[in-house]
């Protein structure tokens, strides 16, 4: 039962995945991505992770998706992507790369089997527990860098003088 | 359960048409593997990471789409293949 969700929600996620980046118009890709995400989070819970996916539909399939949307309505591409491809045999690289990388996945796959863990703790508690603890430094540099970006996105989004 | 660590790398591997989403599925896909392999070791250690690299990810975001934003005011035109100045 178990394993036949996790295909499922695999099969989702990499369909998903290859629509995002066949897709020409960016529309499409961001709907994509939207499901990709939120296969994902299901994939979180399967493995336990409560809080990170509540974390990942809020953070990642609301905040960030809500701003691609925006970029791309603001800014309507589509259409650079038509006629002759001036960079076409850097283009051309990417898939014997995707292959070397799908290929090293693989030979890591044959090696080691699919062993079951023990499970990890995936409450709300367990994750607080350690962010406030032995990650509180991390954490507070987080807030610096979420406020740096927040002023800088500022500075970059006002009217040039 | 390492076996979601290959849909994880069958995720990562693409070229960059939607550079940017792309880029989001990337992490996404180590995210997944962050968390697969807390399972597996029975540690939440993964999961605090995971949030770390989302709370990264959403100023990667922030600051990117800005940057993009900028330069289609400028050049009314938007193409990696036209950016090759740092400078406008």
């Amino acid at each position: 039962m178990s394993a036949a969700a996790f295909f499922l929600i695999a099969l989702v996620v990499v369909g998903s995945a290859l629509g995002l980046v066949l897709k020409r118009n960016p529309v499409h890709g961001a709907l994509f991505l939207v499901v990709n995400l939120g296969a994902i989070a299901a994939l979180y819970l399967t493995l336990g992770a409560e809080f990170l996916a509540a974390a990942q539909v809020i953070v990642y399939a609301g905040a960030i998706m809500v701003l691609f949307v925006f970029a791309i309505m603001v800014l309507i591409p589509g259409k650079e992507e038509t006629g002759p491809d001036p960079r076409r045999r850097y283009r051309l690289v990417a898939a014997p790369v995707g292959l070397v990388l799908l290929a090293e996945l693989a030979l890591i796959a044959a090696r080691r089997g699919a062993p079951r863990g023990p499970g990890s703790p995936g409450g709300v508690e367990a994750i607080g527990r350690l962010l406030f603890t032995d990650y509180l430094f991390p954490f507070e540099l987080t807030s610096v860098l979420l406020l740096a970006a927040m002023v800088g996105v500022l500075l970059l989004a006002r009217p040039r003088a | 359960m390492l076996f979601a660590i290959g849909v994880v790398g069958v995720v990562v591997r693409r070229n960059p048409l939607v550079i940017f989403m792309s880029i989001e599925l990337a992490l996404n896909a180590a995210n997944l593997a962050l968390v697969a392999f807390g399972h597996r070791h029975g540690s939440a250690d993964g999961q605090v990471l995971v949030f770390f690299v989302m709370a990264v990810a959403a100023a990667e975001v922030a600051v990117g789409l800005a940057i993009i934003v900028v330069i289609f005011r400028v050049r009314h035109r938007l193409s990696v293949d036209d950016l090759s100045l740092m400078r406008w």
